[in-house]
Parts: structure tokens; sequence; C-alpha cells
């Protein structure tokens, strides 16, 4: 089966990106944005039926390598 | 000849480049991205540096900016353009140059000098590369691995559009001298009017021989000439 | 809230600690100024073991404008030109981070050198990891490196030197050092102290969010296993935003609205307003409701403590407001009135119109305890090694070992990843002696280093400390400049412990004897203690970076052989110390016995006599004897220049393998063409300076009598071999 994670930077860490993709869309005229966050998605197909055993490898994948625990939080949604 | 250098924050080859013109007798202007019009200018210099942080995609931010739409008119018209590492990003994100930079293949920033050959001396900004074809800048980039379809490499080749080709001591171009993955080798490009020229490599850094080399000179030598 | 013993633990201070800090302001504090003192007090901002040592380094000579003391050091070098350097550590954040804590390390020592009005001109770093094999270190390297390269890369300031080192003792504690240099006019320099009451303090760059929280602190702990929990605290880097923020001060700077400028490094908002304040002898009110923040409800406490990157804190002159406020809002950076000094000397908070803290100034800074901490000496490490024979192995089989070896092997892997040639002033390319940079516009230049020598530190912290600056000056010699002065980094383990302190007290008489001799003295630096983890302290290992001047760029020497069938001279004596070298490390695998001897007098003479041949223009191209002795120094010099060299030499008083393995000081290696031979050695012999005339230049390859010969290209590729096959790149 499918399954993706979404790899953001923590709530509390500063997103540089996020902060000037944001303030040019100010200056591009979408007065009506308030705040970007940037992260990084990825879809993984894995040998899997059980939904639960997908999930729970997923989030050691995340854990493991793709989200940098210092720093980033994951989401993890099934396809 | 007058020239008009762009700023645009997060710009760092920006004093660089007007040292490089000045000492050429080029009159140079700085020009702040927030402008929306350009000086009476022979040549627009988009240089190198990490605009906007390089953040979202290299050169993405910086070719929103309001100065952009009067140096596009400017191209348009046959005016000059030179972009330069981040300059070429951004001549890439404007459309005014066809391909994408992606990131370089081994991950890796790189800062070095590399041999490169001239492969069209036929523009004004190549002139004085004639018989001097194999030459040596420096490179300073994390996104210079040129792509672009098939079908436009081979226009690019069929109009002889490529202007320098990253090669080895002896202008051997292959996998070996390819420093950062570039199809055929391309270290920078010409517009079908050969009026625009991106390029990765930093002529402005190689002016002067107490420094690791002039062949850079040659460039603002053409440039003069032409005018 | 009550405060707790706890609490008072948390933030690791002292029962004693706390008891002064009541006789001090006289009650209990709140739990924001506990965490105020917790910042002000710990050793990263109040050097409390460090301080009565450090007092006793020399700090000045005729050119020196400013010691230690300021944001960072700075020396004339004429013209109304001066030199603003200064090296700092970030190794905590690195080993729990490594690519946000080497380049929020770059942004913070770029930060210190643009508060004083200098343009950054070239930074500089020294990064050691533990053993390559360790499973920690290849993606420990990889992030410091590409986190330095990140940061540089981006504001734009070449990385033009610096030194990659390994070894098993940095294994849980990796140091991260890096310089700043910068340029400023003599009569445009900015200070922190502060000037005048009611006078606006304005914060500037960018909000305060909740990262790096008691970054300080933890800068001033020991690891224990948990570690990797206290990673929350660790700041992100925004190099954009920090080139906005130069540009922006710079341009400010050009006016005349600054009283003084001070960048929120440690301890963020506390430190840089209790400095500047406490300076200038007056007192400080801030209104926390005026701080530009990321993250909506921040405490106080979060507030002050917090370590975001990319802020400053400036003083105006009232009415100038205006006019500033434009020019950050042009870079698009906060602007925020957050304050105004006053004649309390206090700091006072406030926070909806409510005091939420009040402190004498001075409980903060000049009362901050100080220690005299037990020490004892360093025992001599003993040549107590069966006397293993090693004069049965091959030669040629050694030299490759040694030129293979991580610490021996050519680092273009890790300087291609720095941007080293942006500002256009770059003439000496990492991988030579120094780095040199043209100061922008002239034709003088500046020589810049950074080194180190843990391994002989270890053996001896006193002669280690000495032959630390000596390299330093020697490194600055061969590039034909005039040393002036430098730098230093000090990493150590937990200075509690008294051998620890005695490996620190050793080491500052040894930088200090070194530095007296040569005037070359110490103008800014940074202690970084408690580099340990469970009871494993690194060796001592002092950095020091130093800055020489270079009066006419022509004269620029490089390391590079530049003819055939030149003479090769070692100037100094080589008498084949083996102990702590290269080959019985490598080779050998003998780890004790004492470091090589510094003769200070030799030393100089030495130097002095090399820095006048290059003067003169009687020598092609130098370089100093350091780590790996005479022939890994002259094999870098062929390789630079693609030319070999013969050596024929009779060995009588020492073996081949002493000539080529010794790491005997002050030697430097010096190629001489014949035409001038005669002439260099007159000047030698009347000067008195010991020397030996090993050899000529010749074609593609090394060699030594009938030993060996050696093509150049193999030697190349063995000493490329290491970081590709790490990398497993082709």
């Amino acid at each position: 089966m499918k399954i993706s994670a979404i790899v953001t930077l923590k709530k509390e860490v500063l997103d540089p990106q996020g902060k000037v993709v944001n303030q040019t869309l100010k200056n591009m005229g979408y007065k009506n944005i308030n705040n970007v966050r940037q992260g990084k998605y990825f879809e993984i197909e894995i040998d899997e039926t059980n939904e639960k055993n997908a999930k729970n490898t997923m989030e050691e994948i995340c854990k493991k390598l793709l989200a940098n625990s210092i720093i980033e939080d994951f989401t993890i949604n099934l396809k | 000849m007058k020239s008009a250098v762009i700023v645009f924050p997060g710009s760092n080859c920006d004093r660089d480049i007007s040292v490089a013109l000045k000492k050429f007798q080029i009159k140079n202007e700085m020009v702040w991205h927030d402008e929306s019009d350009l000086p009476k200018s022979d040549l627009v210099v988009l240089p190198g540096g990490f605009s906007y942080g390089d953040y979202l995609r290299t050169g993405c931010i910086a070719s929103k900016s309001k100065i952009i739409n009067d140096v596009i008119k400017h191209a348009e018209k046959g005016g000059l353009v030179l972009g330069i590492c981040n300059g070429f990003q951004i001549l890439i994100e404007t459309g005014l140059l066809p391909g994408a930079l992606l990131r370089n293949k081994k991950l890796r920033f790189i800062s070095k000098n590399v041999y490169l050959k001239v492969n069209n001396v036929n523009n004004k900004f190549c002139l004085n590369y004639k018989g001097k074809k194999i030459i040596k800048l420096p490179i300073a980039h994390n996104e210079g691995n040129f792509f672009a379809q098939e079908k436009i490499l081979k226009e690019l080749e069929d109009s002889d559009l490529i202007a320098f080709k990253y090669c080895d001591v002896n202008g051997n171009t292959n996998e070996a001298s390819n420093p950062n993955g570039s199809s055929k080798n391309i270290a920078g490009i010409l517009n079908v009017n050969k009026n625009i020229l991106g390029m990765m490599p930093h002529p402005e850094r190689h002016i002067d021989p107490v420094l690791s080399g002039d062949d850079g000179s040659f460039m603002f030598e053409s440039l003069l000439k032409s005018f | 809230m009550k405060i707790s013993a706890n609490i008072i633990d948390k933030h690791g201070i002292k029962l004693n600690e706390y008891k002064k800090i009541i006789k001090l302001i006289g009650r209990e504090p709140n739990l924001l100024e506990l965490g105020i003192f917790s910042a002000m007090w710990n050793e990263h901002c109040s050097y409390k073991s460090s301080k009565k040592y450090l007092k006793t380094l020399p700090t000045k000579n005729k050119k020196v404008i400013q010691g230690p003391g300021e944001n960072a050091g700075i020396i004339d070098i004429g013209d109304n030109d001066a030199i603003v350097f200064k090296i700092e550590s970030h190794n905590h954040p690195s080993f729990i981070e490594p690519y946000q804590g080497a380049a929020t390390g770059v942004g913070g020592i770029l930060r210190d050198i643009f508060t004083m009005g200098a343009r950054p001109i070239a930074t500089l770093n020294s990064i050691h990891f533990g053993s390559h094999d360790h499973p920690k270190t290849k993606n420990l390297l990889n992030g410091v490196v590409s986190g330095i390269g990140g940061y540089g890369n981006c504001i734009g300031i070449p990385t033009v030197g610096g030194e990659v080192k390994f070894d098993s003792t940095y294994n849980e504690n990796i140091l991260v050092n890096a310089m700043a240099v910068g340029l400023v006019q003599k009569d445009k320099i900015f200070y922190s102290k502060a000037k005048g009451i009611n006078q606006p303090v304005i914060y500037v760059g960018s909000k305060t969010g909740r990262d790096g929280i008691h970054g300080a602190s933890m800068a001033s702990a020991e690891f224990d296993e948990n570690a990797e929990e206290k990673r929350p605290t660790v700041q992100v880097g925004d190099p954009f935003t920090e080139k906005l923020l130069l540009e922006a001060c710079l341009e400010l700077m050009k006016e005349n609205s600054i009283i003084s400028i001070q960048d929120m490094g440690a301890a963020g908002l506390t430190s840089s307003s209790v400095e500047m304040a406490s300076k200038g002898n007056l007192g400080i009110e801030i209104n926390l409701d005026k701080i530009p923040c990321r993250e909506e409800k921040m405490s106080p406490y979060e507030i002050m403590l917090s370590e975001s990157q990319e802020r400053m804190l400036l003083i105006l002159k009232s009415g100038e407001e205006e006019k500033a406020k434009e020019i950050f809002k042009k870079w698009n950076l906060d602007f925020s009135v957050i304050g105004k000094t006053t004649n309390t000397k206090n700091l006072i908070l406030k926070e909806s119109n409510v005091e939420v803290a009040n402190l004498p100034l001075s409980s903060l800074s000049s009362d901050a305890p100080v220690y005299n901490r037990k020490w004892k000496k360093n025992l001599e490490s003993k040549k107590n090694t069966t006397n293993k024979k090693y004069t049965s192995l091959n030669l040629e089989d050694s030299f490759k070992t040694i030129l293979k070896s991580p610490n021996n092997s050519e680092k273009s892997w890790v300087w291609e990843q720095y941007d080293h040639t942006v500002m256009g002033d770059t003439l000496q390319n990492p991988g030579g002696n120094s780095a040199v940079v043209r100061v922008h516009g002239k034709d003088k230049g500046v020589a810049l280093t950074v080194d180190s020598s843990a391994k002989y530190c270890l053996a001896n912290p006193m002669i280690g400390a000495k032959q630390v600056v000596c390299e330093t000056w020697r490194n600055l010699i061969s590039v034909g400049s005039d040393p002036i002065a430098i730098t230093n980094c000090l990493n150590f383990g937990n200075p509690e412990k008294d051998i620890i302190m005695g490996q620190f007290v050793e080491t500052i008489h040894g930088i200090s004897e070194a530095c007296k001799y040569l005037d070359f003295p110490v103008v800014s630096g940074n202690v970084s203690f408690y580099n340990e983890t469970q009871n494993n302290p690194i060796s001592p290992t002092p950095t020091i970076g130093g800055v020489g001047l270079i009066k006419n760029i022509n004269l620029t020497m490089s390391h590079s052989i530049k003819e055939i069938d030149s003479n090769i001279f070692v100037i100094g004596k080589t008498s084949g110390h083996l102990y702590q070298s290269e080959f019985f490390r490598e080779v050998m695998k003998i780890y004790d016995g004492p470091p090589p001897e510094i003769n200070l007098f030799n030393e100089k003479n030495n130097g002095l006599i090399v820095q006048k041949l290059i003067e003169n223009k009687l020598v092609n191209s130098v370089h100093d004897i350091s780590s790996g002795g005479l022939i890994i120094a002259l094999a870098e010099m062929c390789l630079s220049g693609q030319i070999g060299t013969k050596m024929k030499v009779k060995f009588n008083k020492i073996n081949p393998y002493e000539f080529l393995f010794g790491e005997d000081q002050s030697r430097y290696i010096i190629e001489v063409n014949e035409k001038n031979k005669k002439n260099v050695c007159k000047i030698l012999e009347k000067n008195s300076i010991y020397y030996d005339i090993i050899g000529k230049t010749q074609k593609e390859y090394l060699s030594l009598n009938d030993d060996f010969n050696i093509k150049l290209s193999d030697i190349k590729n063995l000493n490329s071999l290491w970081f590709k096959d790490y990398f497993k790149e082709s």
C-alpha cells in the first residue's frame, strides 16, 4: 500500500523559508495570507496489507530518518 | 558603456561585479530590486549570491521582484543581460532562459576553479575569448546542475547557444570534468538573440593576476569592445 | 512560584551561589530573576573559573587598539585601517544538531565582528571530531561542514581556512570553533558601552521565539547520557536575515546615530542589556511588551532567556529613532524601541506596566562569582613504551601510511564546500600555510590562520600551548606576513576537577610565555569548559587564530615549489623528536612520551630570518614543518607546485626515520634557486641560523637517496583517497 508523511518544522522552531514565502505572497498582493510554514512530503510504497503495521513502520522511518526530531514534527497519512 | 547591477536582498556578489565593471571602465549603477524603472543602461547584470536565502527555489522569489518587469523589457528590446550564478538561476525563473538548475549531483556545495571550453565566441560577451578556447574560472554553487528536456538541449546545440562547457585542462568535456552533473557539461547558455547570457562560473572573481587567475577579464573587455 | 532547591539546581546554580544572590539583592529572587542570574553567572558568560588566569595573558602591543572585553579584538594595520577578529566555540550545540549548531556558530561570531562597525571579510574554523570509525563521526562531520558552508556561503563571506582533526577524545564532545575577521576604519569603530541617560534602547533583527532557552547554561554543563533529550534548545540559523542585518547595521553606522551596539548572543537579551548598561555604569529599563515575538503568549522568562538568532541591541541618540527605523524597514527587519537607559544602575523589566524584575546590574556582572579552583600539575607523559623497533619498517610504506591517514589527508573535500573566493580578495586559497586576503581596494593584505595541537597539549599542556602559538606565528611568517596578534578558543573538560583545571592553568602559562616572547598578544577569545561526557574529558585543546599584515601583496609567499633544479633548505635543526609524532601515532601506534620542546629564542630568530628572505625576494617558496614532519611538509610543497624533489642526505647523528618524520619545532623548508643560494647561505650564517641543504627540485618524483622514488601523482592519489573513501565517492 501507499503511505505518506509530511515533515514540518516544529511549531516553535523558526522557519526562515516560510517567513520569506509569506512576505513574498504579501508583496504579490495576497493580503489575506497570515502565515506560511514549509515542509517536506514523502510518499512511500510499502509491502504491507495491515494498516496498523504500515503506520507503525512509517512512524519508525520518520523517527529514524525522515524527520529530525530535534527540530521537526511529522504526520502520517494512509492513501 | 553603461551598466546596471540589480541588488536583491541576499545578493552577495553585487560588490564584486561592480568592482569588475568599474575596473574595465564600464559606468555602473546599483539598482535596488524594489525600484520600478531601470536607469538607462546597455547592460543589466543580475549578480551572484543567495537572493532571499535561496528559499523555496533558487532565484524564484527574486524573479517576482518589481524591477524584473523592466529587465524583461530591456532584454526584449535587445539590451544585454548577464546573469551570474544566482543571476543565472533568476534568469531561468523569469523565463528569459530555458531549462532548470538542479542541486549539484553530489548534493554538496562546490567552490573551486574549473576549466571551461568557450563554445561560442560570436556574441558580445565572449568576443575576446577567440583563440583562447580553454579558460579557468571559479564556481561556487549548490544548484548549478543544468537540466533541460532533450528537445531544448538539441535546440541549444543546433543553434549554437551553449556559451560555456565544463571541461578538463585539455578541453575534454566528459563526466570526469563535469563538476555538478549538468546536461552536456553546460556551464552557461545564451538566448536565441544572444543578448542574454546566463552562466554559473564567476568571471568577476578572476580579473586580477594576483588572484588565482584573470580569465574573467576577457569577458569585460569583450563587452567594452562591442560598444 | 516558590523557588525550591530543585529549581535552583535545574538552573545550574550551586547552593552557595544562591545564598550569594540573596545577599546581593537582599531578598529571594523570583523565577525570572533566577533565570537571569543563571544565564549571567554560568561559566560561559561569567568566566568564573578562568578569569583569574585569563588576566595574566599579554593583551597589548603597539598595534592593539582593543584587547579582550569587547565583542572582538582590534588591531591597527595602518592607513586608518583596522582588523577586528575573534574566535568562539559552538561545541555543544553542534554535537546535538551539527548543521544548525555549526551554522549558528558562524552567525554568532560574524555578529561579534559587524557589531563593531566592521565588514566581515573572512571566516576560518577549527573542527575536531571523534575517531573516524566512531558511529557518530560521519554524520557529525557532514553536518558541521555543510552547516558552516550553508551559513557562510549564503551570507557571502569567504571561508578561507581552517583545520579538521579526528581523535577518539572527541567521540562524545566534538569541537566547532569559528573565527571571523572584519575590516573597519579606525575612526569608525563601535563599542558596546552605553552612554547617557534617557537614551532609547532599540531591538532590531529577527523576532524572538522560544529557541535556545538556556543555551548558555547548556554550554556550561557536562553532557550526561540524556544529552540528546536536551535537544529542543537548539536554535535554527537564518543566514539570509543575518545578511540583511549586516547590511542594515552597516548602513546605519554611516550615520551618526548609534551610541553603542551589542549583538544578542549567548543568553540573548539578558546578557546584551546587562553588558551594555553595566559597561556604561548606567541602569536600563526594558518594556517587555515591546519585544517583537514570533509566538503568542511568551512569558518574560522566555523572552529574556531566548537565544533566537540574528538580533541586535542598540542604544541610539535620542531623536534618531525615525531615521534608523527607515533603514531597518528597507531591509525588512523588525525595529522596536524597547526601553531606555536610566541612572538607577539596575536592570528593570516591565510587563503590562508591572515591574517583573529589578536587579542591581553589579550583582549580575562585577559581583558575579569568581573562583580560585584547585588545580594539579599534569604529570609528564613518560617514554615508557618498550622500545619498539621501527628501523626495520619500510620508509616508503611508513610515509604512505601517514599520507593516507585521516588527519594528514588533503582536506579539499571539506573546503570545496566553502565559498572561499566570494568578495574577490582571496589571494591564497585554503590548503596552504595561511590564508591571505587582500584589504579591499588596497595593495596590502592580511594573513590568517587557525591552529591547534591537542596531541602535544595532552602530553604536556604547557609545552603544547607554547607550540600552538608558535605554529600560528610560523604559518603567518611563511606567507610573508608580519604576525601581529592572536585570538584564542580554549576547549577543556570540567574545571571543577583539579586535573582539568591544571591543564587549563598550564595552558595559559604556555600561551602567555610564547606570546610575550614573540610580541604576539591575545586580543580576544573564548573559554569552553565542560567538554566531557561521563567522566571522559577531551584532550586540552587550545585553538589559536592568528593575524599578520602583508604590507605589499606582491610579496605574498606561497608553499608551491616554483622551479626545477632549485635548492631545498631546511631552516632550524632537525634532531629527530619522534614522540607524539604522526609517525609514532599512525604507524607505530605509540601514543605516550613528551611533545617536542619549543625554544623560543630559535623560534623567533628562525622566523625573522625567513621573513627577511621573503622580503628580499631570495626564496621561491616557503612552508613551515609541523605535524607529520619534514617529509609531509615537503610533499605538500611538491604537490602544490607539481614539481618533485630529490633528497640527498648523509645520515650520521640521526637515522632516516628521525630525519623524515621527526617533529622538531621552529623549522621551515625554503626553496632557493641557484642564483640566490650563495647569498642565502651567507645571510643564514651571518645570523647564526642552523640550516641544512637537503636536495634539489626535480620533475614529478619525490625521492630520498636510494631509499625511495615516488611519483607525485601517486602521492596525490594516496593523499586525497581518504575522504572519498569515507563518503564513498568516486
